[in-house]
């Protein structure tokens, strides 16, 4: 780590995020975005996606759609976002007012050994999001940038893309269930859905 | 939840045009999110989905996109139909690792390519293992002949689907939908 980053940490970023959260449903991506909101707390409304890498996004805009009187905020690192770009046009066509999607970008893929990730050459995820046709985006370097985002999720009427510019680090990994099943279920409950 | 009278038992009586049959059986079974790619096989289908109010139609960049749309609608608490071609089944497959390890409820409904008086040589690879495919990733494959048999085929893919959580794929076969006119 560079003595003098001064990009957000990551987990104090999901922290700002699940601050005020009320009744707001979190999807986060594989990897290290996973272990940011375990770190946070675990919680019935998170469903963390264990695999089925590029799939975050999807999975919020089919949550969004379902549940229209809850707003579902997606976090998701750089990497994962990069594999289902194609997910950003199809969220675009949609854009449910109660969906957010925030990318913790860290120009690297830390799960893999921390190799350079297409956003450190320059791949530019808000300019990619606004050529879709999500209008509403935020590009946020510090935490009253991201304080602000935080609120604007409870009450949008569009949905929300952020690039959150986090340090290349690796905090203490700290591991939420993985079950599928159990994790789907209790969400489920959650929303007073049978299991 | 009440539990609902099967699909089965409650299919339409068949209709002149079994994507019209088809599309009667969605309704039946409350799907509210459709995902799909273009497909002329699926044409009239889409049609239908798109002029429908109570149906989200989800057009996807690619077919994956799909797996991960359904699971998010059922957690929550919507039923989801996708529709592709038998390529795009061999795009799905690590995505199909979503569905199985949640277990989520997952119906598919794939025109088929490259079976039968196929034009395109390049449909025959997919084609030939489309159900390979499926099958590789534990999905349930169930197979539409012909037009009589479509509607009853897909109300139980749904009723499998979301009465027992399993993922269920209907092939609809090339010789069905008919060849793709290459020169008129």
């Amino acid at each position: 780590m560079i003595a003098n980053d001064r990009r957000l940490d990551r987990r104090l970023a999901m922290r700002v995020l699940l601050d005020r959260r009320d009744d707001l449903l979190l999807v986060t991506g594989l990897g290290s975005t996973t272990w940011d909101a375990a770190a946070v707390g675990d919680d019935p409304r998170n469903f963390y996606l264990w695999g089925a890498m590029g799939a975050a996004a999807l999975v919020g805009l089919g949550l969004a759609i379902a549940q229209p009187a809850r707003r579902v905020l997606v976090v998701t690192g750089d990497g994962e976002m990069l594999m289902g770009l194609g997910g950003l046009a199809t969220i675009a066509v949609q854009r449910p007012p109660n969906l957010a999607i925030a990318v913790f970008d860290n120009a690297h893929y830390g799960e893999t050994g921390m190799q350079p990730s297409h956003t450190e050459a320059g791949v530019d995820l808000v300019a990619v999001a606004r050529a879709c046709g999500i209008h509403e985006t935020f590009e946020i370097s510090d935490e009253l940038g991201l304080r602000d985002f935080a609120a604007r999720v409870h009450k949008s009427a569009t949905t929300l893309f952020a690039r959150v510019a986090i340090r290349a680090d690796e905090p203490p990994r700290v591991l939420p269930p993985r079950d599928g099943v159990y994790l789907k279920n209790r969400f489920r409950h959650a929303l007073g859905l049978e299991p | 939840m009440q539990r609902r009278a099967t699909l089965s038992e409650r299919a339409a009586s068949p209709s002149t045009d079994w994507r019209d049959d088809i599309f009667a059986v969605l309704k039946a079974a409350e799907v509210a999110q459709v995902g799909y790619v273009p497909d002329a096989g699926h044409a009239r289908l889409i049609e239908l989905v798109r002029a429908d109010d109570t149906i989200h139609a989800v057009p996807l960049t690619t077919e994956e996109e799909g797996i991960a749309l359904a699971g998010g609608a059922w957690l929550g608490g919507q039923r989801c139909a996708l529709l592709m071609q038998s390529s795009g089944v061999g795009n799905c497959i690590n995505m199909l690792s979503l569905a199985k390890s949640c277990r989520f409820p997952l119906v598919i409904l794939v025109t088929m390519r490259g079976e039968w008086r196929e034009f395109n040589p390049w449909q025959a690879p997919m084609g030939r293992n489309t159900a390979a495919a499926l099958e590789l990733m534990e999905v349930r494959v169930y197979r539409v002949e012909t037009a009589s048999e479509a509607a009853d085929t897909v109300a139980a893919a749904f009723d499998f689907a979301y009465a027992s959580d399993q993922a269920v794929a209907v092939l609809f076969a090339q010789r069905l939908i008919g060849a793709k006119r290459w020169v008129k």
